[in-house]
């Protein structure tokens, strides 16, 4: 569970985040949907604790972000924007090299790898170096090593970003099969089959600001209109 | 397992895997001083050996009309060569560099205790002839002494009168004194192994992995910078002090290979001097790894860094050419400067000079002060929000 709070971050004059409150539940995939440079990155930034927000508040299952980082990232696995993996390692030195970071024993760690190679079906390339991976198979290296742990809480900054058909399919199977666990999963994308596929609940986020929260039939609701994307380019204020 | 232990052998693993980083710490950085400073001796050493050794190739103009004065030059190792038509032109069109004419009248003159005429014709302004011409100057002149000699013990005279004054040379310089003089710059040789030994580990693990994005996803884990720094900067450590061990290693064989006894000098380059050598070295290693990785976390990129450390390679050379213009007499303050204190240690040993245990100590605790100084440095700047954000 995420709850966030008026959260404001500003970078010298530009406010990139400004007054951002919403919630994640357990057992849902939450979509925070809007266009490049609406503030999605720097948001989940601060939710995974790499930046320290202006003002606001995040609490992830209770435990205040900003107060105690560690515990917090403890128990969210994340995706960020930034998915380089250690191309000199094999997917599963990656993967367990973040096992140990986060503190697990060798058994434990090369079991919960074994049981994250067998879901994403990576058994061909967990044993070969990463350098000349495919997009795909280095999602899946940076998703398994990001979720290793077994964390509560899941956020992913465009998780499908340059992913084929196949592997966007794939990958959307992965995250459902998450929440069907019952974990919470936070997820940023600009784009609109993304949240109308995926999510059950949609947070719309422009210029920094949260401009609507709610189901997909909420938010046509909201909008007056049939479909989510004159929905999305009406309540973003992109069109009257 | 404890973090700073994680993150050291993931890098050092990542590293060993890296052809860069093998060729780097070790293989250039070990090397490098070694052989440039073996191809540095041949060419100055060298030069001076072949000078005197060599042949001297010199065009007699009648050769004939003085024949025991040129068997003598051949003994002294002159290489006569064939008369020229016009030696003075062809001195000028640089065909030959230096000749000697002997006058016609040479045979006559020498027969009747006159002074017998010899001209050398050179280039003076030609700088490469200046030795040669002071070496045929010499045999001459050796000959013209030995038979003045002669001639007045053949008078019943002694040559002492003809010899007003006697010198002779005393030079005070050891011969490890002036070796050393040779060899100040392999302290600085050493530190520039320290330096690339470290180099690619010090750039890659920093600003390498934020180029390559993987330092945010390293960064979310729930574990404290400052571990992650630890381990990263062992890893660099461990890189750098190998690099300096197989250097040294190099130092110890390159030295039985010196010519330099045959320049009268000798260098205290053996198992005594790696012994001190290396732990004397190892805490300005870790000085220089932590600033290393400093640097490298100010760069915005790998190429940015390159640069960078491209230019911080060159501070060390400062004490060492101080050092090497101003043969200043080692105090105790200057043990505790950081570089200064190892390469006047380093000097000394190879003088094959006492150095006091307690400036060892000294020189050791400054500089591990100053690294540990530079590594709180460095945590604050792998605390700030900008460190991992590539973009």
């Amino acid at each position: 569970m995420i709850e966030v709070r008026g959260l404001h971050k500003s970078f010298g004059a530009k406010r990139a985040v400004d007054g951002v409150s919403f919630c994640a539940r357990d057992g849902e995939i939450t979509g925070l949907l809007g266009p490049n440079g609406a503030g999605k990155t720097t948001t989940l930034r601060m939710l995974y604790t790499l930046m320290r927000p202006d003002a606001g508040s995040v609490l992830i299952d209770g435990i205040d972000a900003v107060h105690e980082p560690l515990a917090v990232r403890r128990t969210i696995g994340v995706l960020p924007d930034a998915r380089g993996i250690y191309k000199r390692l094999t997917a599963r030195e990656n993967i367990e090299y973040f096992a140990a970071l986060q503190g697990m024993d060798v058994p434990t760690a090369r079991a919960a790898c074994d049981s994250l190679i067998g879901t994403l079906a990576m058994q061909e390339i967990a044993d070969r170096r990463t350098e000349g991976f495919s997009q795909g198979e280095r999602v899946k290296t940076a998703i398994a090593r990001a979720l290793v742990h077994g964390p509560k809480n899941v956020l992913l900054d465009e998780p499908t970003n340059g992913l084929d058909v196949m592997a966007t399919r794939s990958l959307r199977e992965f995250l459902r099969g998450l929440k069907a666990a019952g974990r919470c999963v936070l997820l940023s994308t600009h784009l609109m089959q993304e949240v109308a596929a995926l999510c059950d609940r949609i947070i719309i986020i422009a210029h920094g600001r949260v401009v609507a929260d709610g189901t997909a039939e909420e938010l046509r609701a909201l909008a007056g209109e049939q479909h989510l994307e004159e929905a999305f380019m009406k309540l973003i204020g992109e069109v009257p | 397992m404890s973090t700073a232990l994680i993150v050291y052998l993931k890098e050092c693993r990542e590293s060993l895997r890296d052809r860069r980083v093998l060729m780097n710490s070790l293989l250039l950085g070990p090397l490098l001083g070694p052989v440039l400073f073996l191809v540095l001796m041949r060419l100055v050493v060298g030069r001076e050996l072949e000078k005197a050794e060599q042949p001297l190739p010199v065009v007699v103009i009648g050769a004939e009309r003085a024949p025991e004065l040129v068997d003598a030059l051949r003994q002294m190792g002159v290489e006569v060569k064939p008369a020229v038509d016009d030696p003075e032109l062809a001195v000028r069109e640089q065909r030959i560099d230096l000749a000697l004419r002997v006058a016609p009248d040479f045979g006559a003159a020498w027969r009747a205790g006159w002074p017998a005429q010899l001209e050398l014709i050179y280039d003076s302004s030609r700088r490469e002839g200046g030795s040669d011409v002071e070496r045929l100057r010499n045999m001459l002149d050796n000959y013209g002494h030995h038979y003045g000699a002669l001639r007045l013990l053949a008078r019943g005279l002694s040559p002492g009168i003809a010899t007003p004054l006697a010198l002779a040379n005393r030079d005070t310089a050891t011969p490890q004194a002036r070796g050393a003089l040779l060899f100040a710059m392999l302290p600085y040789m050493l530190i520039l192994t320290i330096f690339i030994g470290g180099l690619w580990l010090a750039i890659d693990s920093t600003a390498g992995e934020r180029e390559r994005q993987s330092l945010e996803p390293l960064l979310i884990n729930p574990v404290p910078r400052d571990r992650i720094l630890l381990g990263k900067l062992l890893a660099t450590t461990t890189f750098s002090t190998a690099s300096l061990t197989l250097g040294l290693l190099a130092f110890l064989v390159v030295g039985m290979f010196m010519p330099t006894e045959e320049l009268g000098m000798s260098l205290a380059l053996g198992p005594h001097f790696f012994a001190v050598a290396l732990p004397v070295l190892v805490p300005l290693v870790a000085l220089l790894c932590i600033c290393q990785i400093l640097i490298a976390a100010f760069a915005r990129s790998v190429r940015e860094a390159q640069t960078y450390l491209g230019i911080a390679q060159l501070v060390p050379l400062i004490p060492s050419i101080v050092l090497s213009v101003l043969p200043v007499k080692a105090q105790l303050w200057m043990y505790a400067v950081p570089l200064l204190g190892q390469q006047i240690t380093i000097m000394r040993l190879l003088r094959a000079e006492p150095v006091p245990p307690f400036a060892l100590l000294l020189s050791a605790l400054v500089t591990l002060l100053a690294a540990t100084a530079v590594f709180m440095l460095t945590r604050r700047v792998y605390d700030s929000e900008r460190l991992a954000i590539s973009v």
